[in-house]
């Protein structure tokens, strides 16, 4: 053991610990840099004067720790992020899947539903939404709430729209939406055939025979290990030749799993099940 | 005159390598307005074999970020690198961070990457990458923080302080934006405020311990 292990770096692996066995979330293989950031901010913004205390009220309170859990989460998103993905996906992706006559699609770490409802907007696009089935799975639950509702800020459109432009989009962007004061809200039959579901990468299982897995910039948060174990199970998940799209900054060169995958569109990276 | 000052400041640098050189295993950098400049002059003499990894910090607008990577390769020996997700710290680099992302240096030595908020406006910040390398290498850390037009880096560089390592700010007469300097200058004593010329010296000779 390190002699005087500072405070802190004590407090945090017992804090994890604690809302494992209390809560099943399962935050022990996490990046602990920006894990340590945020629990310090949330310390800061709950009014707590140590880990230890902000702990003890965990246990005892569940509403604090829903609270706390919407600190350890980062919901960082927007539609049509990074718009050559989108366009990558379109061009590489979507002509193999039009030879399946049904679908299963997973965007795992969907937070708000941005992507989701990118993703709807493409397959709609492509004449693909009625034949596919897609699973929109988060671990924290309000973030899940407003992916159900499909509301997002009407100020974020604009941006939105030239993003869907770039990433190949063909129509006028606002059809999808209506406006309403200040919300964009999404057209309803987008979500037809989406199933929201509480699942955490860190502990749950699979959806079985998925044909494509979004899971992106959820595994930058992971240490080597949960990544392993998470792309293990993408790889249990998918189809024979299915395949799975990541962040742009994500890769699968530090993993054992990266050999099971092979590139389809490496600067976008989007893989391909071996 | 100007000689004299020269000796004192290769003397002074030299004993601050003796001090505490052996053990550096990490130099860190962060900059901002004006930091291109500067880090093209102070990383322009250092050869392809760096037995000590740079990472760096520099902040820009998004869309010019990417070619960061090209210019300086263009200019420097070491090869020169985006911090990859997951990736282990590698000697005989320089590094940079993506833009839109914070860079971390994990405890395991790896870097990981994360879309918090902006800090100062900024994504990468650099008190993310100097805490978190603080927290990473204790006191076998050099830290630098250089001109700039926020006060970005200072919450970072005193970090870097306490955990035992390395300080170094640039002389803020000399920088070509001071905010940055001034505001760490206002947070900690560092074990030297240098000259880029001086600071170029120092990172020689770390590198090249056995440099004449
Ligand atoms: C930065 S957001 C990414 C949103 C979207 N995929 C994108 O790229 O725009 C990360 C999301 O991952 C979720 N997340 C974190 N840990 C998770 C886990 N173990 N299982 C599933 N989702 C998780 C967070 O709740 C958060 O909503």
């Amino acid at each position: 053991m390190p002699k005087n292990e500072a405070t802190l770096d004590i407090e945090l692996p017992l804090l994890m610990e604690a809302i494992y066995r209390k809560y099943s979330y399962d935050f022990r293989n996490y990046s602990l840099a920006s894990q340590k950031r945020r629990v310090i901010h949330a310390l800061r913004q709950m009014e707590c004067p140590s880990v230890s205390e902000l702990q003890a009220r965990i246990l005892r309170e569940p509403e604090t720790f829903l609270q706390l859990l919407q600190y350890l989460t980062i919901p960082t998103t927007e539609m049509f992020r990074d718009p050559d993905y989108f366009l990558s996906l379109r061009e590489k992706v979507v002509p193999l899947l039009r030879t399946y006559p049904s679908l299963k699609i997973w965007i795992a770490g969907c937070s708000t539903g941005e992507e989701l409802y990118a993703m709807a907007i493409l397959l709609k696009e492509e004449g693909l939404l009625s034949r596919s089935i897609i699973y929109a799975t988060d671990i924290n639950p309000a973030v899940l709430e407003k992916a159900r509702k499909g509301i997002f800020p009407l100020n974020r459109m604009r941006a939105y729209s030239a993003n869907y432009q770039a990433a190949g989009g063909k129509n006028a962007f606002s059809d999808y939406f209506t406006a309403a004061y200040d919300a964009a809200i999404f057209d309803r039959s987008l979500c037809e055939n989406v199933t929201f579901a509480d699942h955490s990468l860190a502990t749950d299982s699979v959806f079985s025979e998925t044909h494509l897995i979004s899971c992106r910039n959820v595994m930058i948060y992971f240490n080597h290990e949960l990544q392993d174990r998470v792309l293990e199970l993408f790889h249990e998940s998918l189809c024979h030749r299915g395949f799975l799209g990541l962040g742009s900054k994500e890769n699968l060169e530090f993993s054992r799993w990266g050999s099971f995958f092979e590139a389809v569109d490496k600067p976008w990276r989007v893989y391909r099940k071996k | 005159m100007t000689m004299d000052v020269t000796a004192e400041v290769i003397a002074d640098v030299d004993a601050l390598v003796c001090e505490r050189g052996h053990d550096i295993e990490a130099i860190v950098l962060g900059a901002s307005a004006g930091g291109i400049g500067a880090l093209l002059t102070i990383l322009a003499p250092l050869p392809a074999t760096l037995p000590i990894p740079i990472v760096i910090v520099l902040h820009v607008a998004e869309d010019k970020a990417s070619r960061l990577v090209e210019v300086f390769s263009h200019h420097l020996a070491p090869q020169v690198r985006l911090a990859e997700d997951k990736a282990y710290v590698a000697t005989d680099t320089v590094y940079f961070s993506s833009a839109g992302y914070h860079l971390s240096i994990e405890k395991g030595r790896w870097f990981s990457l994360s879309r918090e908020e902006p800090r100062y406006f900024s994504r990468p910040a650099i008190d993310f990458l100097f805490t978190s390398a603080a927290d990473a290498y204790g006191g076998a850390l050099l830290g630098v923080l250089m001109t700039g037009a926020n006060e970005d880096g200072a919450e970072g560089l005193a970090a870097i302080a306490r955990a035992g390592g390395v300080t170094v700010v640039q002389d803020p007469d000399e920088a070509e934006f001071a905010t940055m300097p001034l505001a760490a200058l206002k947070l900690l004593r560092p074990d030297r405020i240098l000259s880029l010329q001086q600071i170029r010296t120092l990172i020689y000779r770390l590198e090249i311990p056995d440099a004449g």
